[in-house]
């Protein structure tokens, strides 16, 4: 294993972090190869959209990162994925504490069936991150902070998580994803199934929340990528075909593919 | 006779469809827009005919029997007939009808040779009226649907209701059959409670209900106490749901969330054949391989097991109980949603931590119900502790005594010499209610658990 550290600050003049490098990824299920030969660099406290057409594996790749699609049998992974140089598909990486160091935020809101506050502190619970309850009780509270939703809340932590509303709900899970500090968080449309209103403190807290974490998003508005992002990737058919400043790829992109997607000729 | 009343039924129902069928057709050959589709307009014409017949011929069954009865008391010579009791009257019934069926014992009166050629003629009347009316009333009913064939009638409509009515009836018939059933339970009951003291019933201490019935017979004294046999039956559940409820449990989990799919294709068919095995057959199994290991392993660590412990039948039916919680609990988790399932898995769980936090607590009130349905039968459950278990009542709550059960006293009560006005063979009417009454407490007591549990985490 070599030195993440220095690493680290010999990249650190003029541009980013490289948080997360894909290399040459192949992802199979059964015999239908979902992925193909993709390498990107994703940067440290950017926001990063990956859009594409339906099917073309923007969600498959996304869950690479957390190894969620280790708990799909058929599924098949190659290639390499590290995160600050650590290779996460090794050997000696659990996949527990892989998932704790990155989030996840899903596209339909999906709080358990506890209380909000139960909810939240989930994930300090099961990695042991609190001493004791009023330490729980800050983690809580952060967490919720951090979600945009404390004030809504802060009344009624012990009411239900599934009694909110859908906006409230996928707030409720960015809360209890940060709450274990992860470093990079991973969002799956996390706004398809919520009205513009709740869309839109979505999309503000994701902006707020770039200031802490890597955040990637997969989304199917081309609007939301632009909004949110500062770098984009367009797949399309399990390909990468685009990875640049979001800038540029709505302005100027260089392949003819990502610009019939853009204006709307593909997808 | 009857077999050709439902014969002349089936073509006259089957005529009428034809002819409706064609008619409407035949209407809308000629280029006029139908409301209903032809097909609807033949059903129409079968269910009215169908419908109305098959209800009178299943009246005229169940009643013409007794308004022949009637007609032939009423022909009996005066003098007979007043003079008999009511038992009398029912055995010179009795002899009419056998005679009038060609099995003629000894030498009988001739008012009574007349009455059974009365009852002969009678019964072959009744069928040929029977016939008579099914052709008649068919026929005007099949001839009323084909006259109201045409463009507008709205036969699609009548059909839809005519079938909702019959589903309707199909609902309804359990809930009445259980009323039935209620009522003469608690009819029987009731002169049970006038024999035996309802508090000796509720709150003795004793059960020796093999009275004598008849005269000089030699038998028990009598004691109704049900105390000791709901305990048999209790001590017996709980044993069964001790071995079931853990060993089905796990089992749901590992085939739900653990098991490869190569596991889970094997055990669960095997479950399944469990879940098939007929309670007779799980008897021979707790009689003759469970109950001698317990006592052989009893007695080899110095302990007294009588031959048929409460827990050889309990174990047994603990198996027997193991596939029907483990597919409730297996139907509950695999309700859960998958989301759920990945957002604990993405919050850095393990599997085990996903089933005990979030899979489990979300599962709860199907799993609770699956349990407590268990608990019923368990306790409802007859055929293997009749043959595993005692048959003497006992206050005791050690599993490896012998114990019997309200199931196989209401057994043991019923086959036999009984008669129905006897307190030993009400008894088991008395038992049978109060068993019914456990299972249904229990079943409320079940539903608002899941009810209560669902509020909380819906």
């Amino acid at each position: 294993m070599y030195d993440a550290d220095q690493n680290r600050t010999e990249r650190k003049v003029g541009q980013k972090d490289i948080k997360i490098t894909a290399r040459d990824v192949q992802v199979y299920y059964g015999t239908n190869h979902a992925i193909k030969d993709v390498s990107v660099e994703i940067e440290d406290k950017t926001v990063t959209a990956f859009i594409g057409p339906s099917g073309c594996g923007k969600s498959t790749f996304l869950r690479c990162l957390n190894r969620m699609n280790d708990t799909i049998d058929i599924c098949r992974v190659e290639g390499n994925i590290a995160i600050d140089g650590e290779d996460i598909y090794d050997r000696r990486v659990d996949p527990v504490q892989l998932r704790a160091k990155v989030g996840m935020v899903f596209q339909k809101p999906n709080p358990f069936p506890k209380s909000i506050y139960d909810n939240v502190a989930y994930g300090p619970k099961i990695h042991g991150l609190a001493k004791n309850k009023s330490e729980l009780d800050d983690i809580v509270e952060r967490a919720l902070r951090r979600g945009a939703i404390w004030d809504e809340v802060k009344d009624r932590l012990q009411a239900p998580g599934t009694g909110l509303s859908g906006g409230q709900q996928q707030r409720l899970c960015i809360a209890r994803a940060v709450a274990t500090e992860p470093e990079v968080l991973l969002m799956d449309e996390p706004c398809s199934a919520l009205d513009p209103i709740a869309t839109g403190q979505v999309e503000e807290l994701i902006d707020e929340l770039k200031q802490n974490y890597s955040v990637v998003i997969v989304t199917h508005s081309m609007q939301q990528a632009a909004r949110v992002s500062q770098k984009t990737a367009f797949f399309h058919l399990g390909n990468l075909v685009e990875y640049d400043d979001t800038e540029k790829i709505f302005t100027n992109p260089q392949d003819s593919r990502t610009e019939s997607y853009i204006t709307g000729r593909i997808g | 006779m009857t077999t050709l009343a439902f014969a002349l039924l089936f073509v006259l129902a089957c005529t009428g469809y034809v002819m409706n069928r064609r008619a409407a057709q035949a209407i809308w050959a000629d280029g006029t827009r139908l409301h209903s589709l032809s097909n609807f307009h033949g059903l129409y014409s079968l269910l009215l005919v169908v419908i109305p017949i098959f209800v009178l011929i299943i009246l005229w069954l169940l009643l013409a029997p007794f308004v022949i009865n009637a007609i032939t008391v009423a022909s009996l010579p005066a003098d007979v007939m007043s003079e008999a009791s009511s038992g009398q009257a029912q055995l010179i019934l009795a002899e009419i009808s056998s005679i009038a069926g060609g099995r003629v014992f000894g030498d009988p009166e001739p008012w009574k040779i007349d009455a059974a050629n009365r009852l002969v003629f009678l019964n072959e009347a009744s069928s040929y009226a029977l016939v008579a009316a099914v052709v008649v009333l068919g026929a005007a009913l099949a001839y009323f649907a084909r006259q109201r064939v045409s463009a507008e009638f709205r036969a699609r409509q009548r059909v839809e209701t005519m079938v909702s009515g019959l589903m309707i009836f199909c609902a309804t018939v359990a809930i009445f059959t259980t009323i039935g059933i209620i009522a003469a339970l608690v009819f029987e009951t009731w002169k049970f409670f006038s024999m035996v003291p309802f508090t000796e019933f509720l709150f003795g201490l004793n059960w020796e209900p093999q009275i004598p019935i008849r005269e000089g017979q030699i038998a028990g004294a009598g004691a109704f106490g049900w105390l000791p046999v709901i305990l048999g039956t209790l001590v017996i559940t709980a044993v069964a749901l001790i071995v079931a409820v853990p060993t089905g449990l796990m089992s749901a989990i590992y085939l739900n969330e653990f098991a490869p799919k190569s596991v889970r294709s094997v055990v669960k068919p095997f479950l399944e054949i469990l879940a098939g095995v007929p309670t007779v057959v799980y008897g021979f199994f707790a009689i003759l391989v469970v109950a001698p290991a317990i006592r052989s392993f009893g007695q080899s660590i110095g302990l007294d097991v009588s031959p048929n412990t409460a827990l050889a039948a309990g174990s047994v039916m603990g198996v027997m109980l193991i596939p029907f919680i483990s597919s409730f609990a297996d139907d509950a988790l695999s309700a859960v949603p998958n989301a759920l399932r990945e957002g604990s898995l993405a919050m850095g769980a393990t599997r085990g931590e996903m089933m005990t936090t979030v899979l489990f607590p979300a599962a709860i009130p199907g799993i609770v119900g699956g349990v407590l349905l268990a608990v019923s039968r368990a306790i409802g459950e007859t055929m293997i502790v009749v043959m595993a278990a005692g048959l003497i009542a006992k206050m005791t709550i050690n599993p490896l005594d012998s114990v019997t059960t309200v199931t196989v006293q209401i057994v043991t009560l019923l086959i036999g010499d009984t008669s129905f006005d006897n307190p030993k063979t009400l008894a088991a009417f008395a038992l049978g209610l109060m068993l019914f009454l456990v299972t249904l407490l229990i079943n409320v007591f079940a539903l608002r658990i899941v009810r209560k549990y669902r509020e909380a985490y819906d």
